[in-house]
């Protein structure tokens, strides 16, 4: 029996440890600083709207972890030793570990603007950020966000919720454009601002300036020169590992904590997963950073048949991902590049007046699909999995795209008005399938 | 909060205290024609000399009137006990209707006026508060709930639920005390029914009223979703229709009064022999409905239950599940999620339905052979039992009293036999399953917080497995709520549906390897 330590109680590492658990009998215990249980770091922006409690974002009831002997062990790690396998907490005290998992998450971007470190400037990641954000927004009227991404605009979403003002600050010409195609974006930018989002596109940060007390924030300027008076700003430039507490030790990093196929890192015995993860060869099609729920997800699975004895190579499917601007959700299956690749031809729908889209990316000449984009529209993971790994082309995925509806039952599926503006835009007509009806089942 | 909010809050709180107030006005006096009219014969010698002392005499108010002459009954009821003269206990409760016809003042005087004032105000108020949340953008928006004194179990939701209580416990046990209130809906009955209101009117038009309103507040709140406005309007329309209106058009055309929509054992009382002989005496529509009532359960059940799941019932036509879904929205939050309240509910809900077919039993056995005892146990004593723990307490009560406290559920989740029942069929043998979206959760809590029936869904939608429970009542919030479109209500092959979790989730690759 060997004692696996974890180091991060988030997606990936509790993942890891449950796995662990149901493969194995080894000593499990699983260190975190941020909260002493498992939590839904996702839900952060929920329990500060108040739709939700922070018991309601734990996943598994509070007597699960004894029940499945995974030792919970909250405190902050200082330094690791990692040739004597020794961890060393800021209470004094150490443990001794046989295998090591670094699940150790990301740390919010800061780029040295000037005044960024005064009072009431943050990111949100951690539970600690939310209690901060708690702290920092208490009777404010108006708010600054810096940066155009996922967490901006869940930012921009809570402080609303509590009738704090928000002026969101994009470096970019379009909300979120290095990661959404033209459209889609366009049509975040116009939902952003109809929920009252004081949207400045092409905005840069220069300074934040204190307020009279000095020491509090009181103003952003723009590099524009303009001056944004504010008592609060959200920092949502991206994340990156966090692995600050690695500097100097032997564990090999460079932007993340390097890692092999096999989640390994340079030293024996310890592994590294999710955020802080850095691939040196990362799979197909994908970034060596993906700093995504899912990814960590699926890193926790893997990493966890190794570490019980059936050696197991990172290989995740067909990307995915998910997520909800305001009231729009999204979900993206496959690669949808923001600029469409030479070798790719794309078709876009668009609902005329509500916030729904389609768009389907697929290789000229094979047609096969390679990818997907839906906004107010829900999809079957499933289907969508199998039509691009088995490379179906658009006119079969067009076709038999009732395979994959998602919507609860009496949403309009928009099918005939896809299959119409994909006539219009390509001049080739496609009927829409059907499911067989229980009577062509029978004679089937 | 805008302003026509504000003002509309302030006409329902307005309302809402005249109509308490209302309860205190008028005055009380009892003649010997009331006693004549509202008596049995037999009743009327015993009781007239009894009371004799109030006849003639001017009460201020229907408490005084009321436990007077209760007192005087049970004092009447005592003795004949102590002289161990069973058979002529009155059982019948005449206080209701004696204080109805002894009462005068302003209440039957300006009954409009006063039916405007409380009731008028309160609707009116009601409907200006909730019209104006239409101009937030469609979607969900559950911003402060557990913020909120009312939503959270603070201070209003421990008032409401307060109140709530003692609505219950005044109208099943104290119906005397409201006679204000049933004279305020006279007026209504008489122009439906063509007879004067009793206290089930009052409670039936306070019932459709809560789910009409809260119906078009639902509506509101959830516009962005086809599925949740149409199964609102199904609620409303059933309970307005066949729960309110079509009974008492049926009483008018002298025919039973029925709702066609109850169900036994939800309908308890169903197979008590003075609803049977009153179905059997109601010529061919009587014979019909007792048939209707009867296949609804045995056919109908199994039927639409397999196809449907139990939502097809619990949360589109049931009116328990309606006021649910209605007047209950706001509190859905406060479902218990743990496993030993899952626990609780499997033994105390499967109880129930145990409770109420061997008291039907009991009903049935001595419906068909006339005698009353089944060895030493009294059937009689089984069904007032039944009554008085299941049906009032339970399901009026705590069921919806405790609204403000456990959710609005209480009742389908861990009393309704019915619910127990339409259950068994849908965890075994039925089509319906709520399927989770590939790798897609996110673990983020929001279907298992606002789970009105306490199922933890994220359990399921985290480990990719299908939500297949006996309880869940089909409501769709989980997966209105689901911020990432992991969750939909389907009906398919009812061997199809997931229910071991995947040995890898969707979106890695690596090969299984369990057996």
């Amino acid at each position: 029996m060997k004692h696996i330590v974890m180091l991060g109680n988030g997606i990936s590492g509790i993942t890891a440890a449950r796995h662990i658990r149901k493969q194995s009998d080894h000593r499990i215990t699983v260190i975190s600083g941020e909260t002493e249980h498992f939590f839904a770091r996702t839900a952060l922006m929920y329990i500060y709207m108040g739709h939700m409690k922070y018991e309601h974002t734990k996943p598994y009831e509070d007597f699960f972890w004894k029940k499945n002997r995974i030792e919970l062990l909250q405190t902050w790690v200082e330094k690791i030793d990692f040739a004597e396998k020794t961890i060393h907490f800021d209470n004094e005290s150490s443990l001794q570990y046989d295998t090591l998992i670094l699940a150790v998450g990301s740390e919010t971007n800061r780029f040295g603007w000037p005044g960024q470190d005064l009072i009431g400037i943050q990111g949100l990641y951690n539970f600690q950020d939310l209690e901060s954000m708690e702290a920092n927004t208490a009777n404010i009227q108006h708010s600054v966000i810096i940066g155009g991404g996922l967490i901006g605009i869940e930012m921009a979403e809570m402080l609303l919720s509590r009738n704090i003002r928000v002026t969101m600050l994009v470096r970019e010409a379009s909300y979120w454009d290095n990661v959404l195609p033209k459209e889609e974006s366009a049509m975040i930018n116009r939902h952003i601002k109809e929920h009252g989002v004081d949207l400045r596109l092409s905005t840069e940060l220069d300074e934040i300036k204190a307020d009279g007390t000095g020491d509090r924030v009181g103003s952003v300027i723009t590099k524009g020169k303009e001056e944004i008076a504010c008592q609060f700003v959200g920092l949502t430039v991206g994340v990156h590992p966090n692995i600050s507490i690695f500097k100097g030790s032997d564990l090999k990093t460079d932007r993340g904590v390097l890692v092999n196929e096999y989640l390994e890192t340079n030293l024996p015995d310890v592994y590294a997963i999710g955020d802080c993860v850095q691939h040196s060869e990362p799979p197909q099609d994908r970034r060596s950073i993906e700093q995504i729920w899912y990814t960590g997800r699926i890193m926790g699975e893997t990493v966890a048949r190794t570490i019980c004895g059936t050696k197991t190579p990172y290989t995740p499917g067909v990307f995915f991902n998910s997520a909800k601007f305001f009231d729009i959700e999204y979900q993206t299956y496959g690669q949808v590049p923001a600029q469409l690749p030479n070798d790719t031809e794309t078709f876009y729908w668009e609902h005329p007046s509500k916030h729904i889209s389609i768009r389907f990316n697929f290789t000229k000449g094979s047609e096969a699909v390679t990818g997907m984009n839906t906004f107010g529209m829900r999809l079957r993971h499933e289907a969508c999995e199998k039509w691009i790994s088995s490379k179906k082309s658009i006119g079969y995925v067009l076709s038999h795209i009732y395979e994959a509806h998602f919507d609860p039952e009496f949403f309009v599926n928009h099918e005939q008005a896809i299959l119409d503006s994909f006539h219009a835009q390509f001049h080739r007509l496609l009927r829409p399938g059907r499911k067989a009806t229980f009577w062509q089942k029978l004679f089937a | 909060m805008n302003t026509v909010q504000k003002i509309g809050l302030g006409a329902f709180v307005t309302g809402f205290l005249i109509w308490i107030v209302s309860l205190t006005l008028g005055q009380f006096t009892l003649t010997d024609q009331i006693l004549k009219d509202n008596l049995k014969a037999e009743h009327y010698q015993v009781i007239n000399p009894a009371v004799s002392d109030m006849i003639g005499a001017t009460y201020a108010n229907v408490f005084a009137f009321g436990m007077n002459f209760n007192a005087k009954v049970k004092q009447l009821n005592d003795n004949f006990k102590a002289k161990k003269e069973y058979d002529k206990v009155i059982y019948d409760n005449y206080t209701f209707s004696v204080a109805k016809a002894s009462s005068a003042g302003p209440i039957n005087e300006h009954t409009g006026l006063f039916f405007w004032l409380s009731f008028g105000l309160a609707i009116i108020g009601a409907l200006m508060y909730i019209l104006p949340t239409k101009r937030k953008l469609p979607g969900i928006k559950n911003n402060h709930i557990f913020d909120d004194a009312a939503t959270s179990r603070g201070w209003i939701g421990i008032v409401l639920g307060v109140f709530l209580v003692l609505f219950y416990i005044t109208l099943y046990f104290y119906p005397e005390f409201v006679v204000n209130w049933v004279l305020l809906v006279d007026p209504i009955s008489m122009a439906l029914s063509g007879t004067p209101a009793s206290q089930w009117f009052l409670y039936g038009l306070l019932y459709t009223l809560a789910v009409v309103i809260m119906g078009v507040r639902m509506i509101i709140k959830y516009r962005h979703s086809p599925y949740q406005m149409i199964r609102s309007v199904s609620v409303m329309f059933f309970q307005t229709s066949f729960a309110f209106i079509i009974p008492e058009i049926l009483v008018r055309l002298n025919q039973p009064y029925f709702d066609f929509k109850n169900m036994w054992p939800l309908d308890y009382d169903f197979f008590f022999d003075f609803n049977i002989n009153n179905l059997i005496s109601g010529g061919n529509l009587g014979l019909f409905m007792l048939v209707w009532g009867i296949g609804l359960f045995v056919v109908g059940v199994p039927v639409f239950t397999y196809f449907f799941g139990k939502r097809w019932y619990c949360s589109w036509v049931c009116g328990c599940g309606g006021l649910a879904e209605t007047l209950g929205d706001p509190f859905r939050q406060l479902s218990d999620k743990s496993t030993r309240a899952w626990k609780i509910e499997r033994y105390s809900v499967h109880g129930v339905l145990v409770f109420a077919i061997v008291m039907t039993a009991f009903v049935l056995y001595t419906f068909f052979t006339g005698q009353s005892n089944v060895g030493p146990i009294d059937s009689y004593t089984v069904r007032s039992a039944y009554g008085f723990w299941i049906g009032a307490l339970f399901s009026g009560v705590v069921g919806t009293g405790f609204y403000p406290l456990m959710g609005n559920r209480v009742w389908c989740r861990f009393g309704c036999p019915l619910a127990a029942y339409l259950g068994l069929v849908q965890r075994f043998k039925s089509r319906f399953r709520i399927t989770t979206n590939g790798g897609q959760c996110i673990s983020c809590g929001n279907c298992s917080t606002y789970c009105e029936m306490g199922i933890d869904v994220r359990a399921y939608a985290q480990r990719g497995q299908d939500i297949v429970r006996a309880s869940c009542v089909g409501c769709g919030v989980c997966s209105s709520v689901c911020p990432r479109g992991v969750l939909n209500l389907e009906n398919a092959d009812s061997g199809s549906r997931v229910m071991i979790a995947p040995e890898v989730m969707l979106g890695n690759d690596m090969p299984k390897i369990g057996k």
